[in-house]
């Protein structure tokens, strides 16, 4: 875990078939921009199904965070996997409708179980449609 | 930080010339908001609308600053940023206030997204001189 013993880097975990990361500090422009390529690689590596993405210590996210998140969240489609962004504080939902970003696309959850039992989902969905083909 | 005395110091100023000084232009508006005991979302907005008006500068101002000051007494005291760059300045003003316009590929919500978050809003912006952005915020108290 190479990840830890850089302090400019977000660390990503695997549960499985989920990665899940906690963005924990004010973001840096550059920190975001480098996450964006760790976690591309990371998917694409781990062959993970489900991102979760814990912003429940973030108590800003401006139009440049907001897009951010969004672009990940397709990315991680085009590899195939779903994102879901969880833990928004109420001040920065209401922030971010008034800003004008209604972060279409994007899934969200409460917390870190209700997003693991959405990819849970998407997964037996999955499951069950291949089962059926 | 240098607030105390009611503001009339003149403020806290932070040059805006990297990418990490839109950081620390976000904690010290989040620190003088702390200090007139805004609320949590009054002070989310302001942060937020300090964030993208920081942006700016940096973006499209070639970078700047931003004076940072607490104006006002007691009950009605507010805290107020200017944002000062020398760029190229904005020509139509009225469009770039606009959802969605921009010349810098970005979404186009930071201007108008910030008169939408702050309670007050000014803006000056001479063609080939630059541009001046006078936010300020408060919490109401009964």
């Amino acid at each position: 875990m190479t990840h830890f013993l850089e302090p400019n880097r977000i660390p990503i975990f695997q549960i499985g078939d989920c990665l899940l990361l906690t963005i924990q500090v004010d973001l840096e422009d550059r920190m975001i921009m480098t996450l964006k390529d760790d976690l591309a690689e990371r998917i694409a590596k781990s062959h993970a199904k489900g991102v979760l993405i814990d912003i429940s210590a973030l108590d800003v996210v401006d139009s440049f965070i907001g897009r951010m998140l969004a672009n990940i969240s397709s990315i991680a489609r085009i590899l195939d996997a779903a994102t879901v962004i969880v833990g928004m504080r109420p001040a920065v939902a209401i922030t971010l409708v008034e800003l004008g970003m209604s972060l279409q696309g994007v899934q969200t959850a409460l917390d870190v179980d209700r997003g693991m039992e959405l990819i849970r989902r998407r997964f037996d969905e999955e499951a069950k449609r291949l089962h059926e083909a | 930080m240098r607030h105390e005395g009611g503001g009339a110091d003149g403020g806290e100023i932070i040059p805006i010339v990297l990418g990490a000084d839109v950081s620390r232009v976000r904690r010290a508006v989040a620190a003088a908001m702390a200090i007139i005991g805004a609320s949590k979302i009054e002070t989310t907005r302001m942060v937020t609308a300090a964030s993208e008006l920081a942006r700016n500068v940096l973006d499209y101002g070639g970078g700047g600053e931003v004076r940072i000051a607490l104006v006002g007494q007691k009950a009605r005291r507010k805290v107020e940023l200017v944002f000062t760059d020398h760029g190229p300045g904005i020509s139509d003003l009225s469009l770039a206030l606009k959802d969605g316009y921009s010349t810098g590929g970005g979404l186009g919500l930071g201007l108008s997204g910030a008169r939408r978050l702050c309670k007050e809003f000014e803006i000056q912006s001479v063609p080939g001189k630059g541009t001046v952005v006078k936010v300020a915020s408060w919490t109401e108290r009964p």
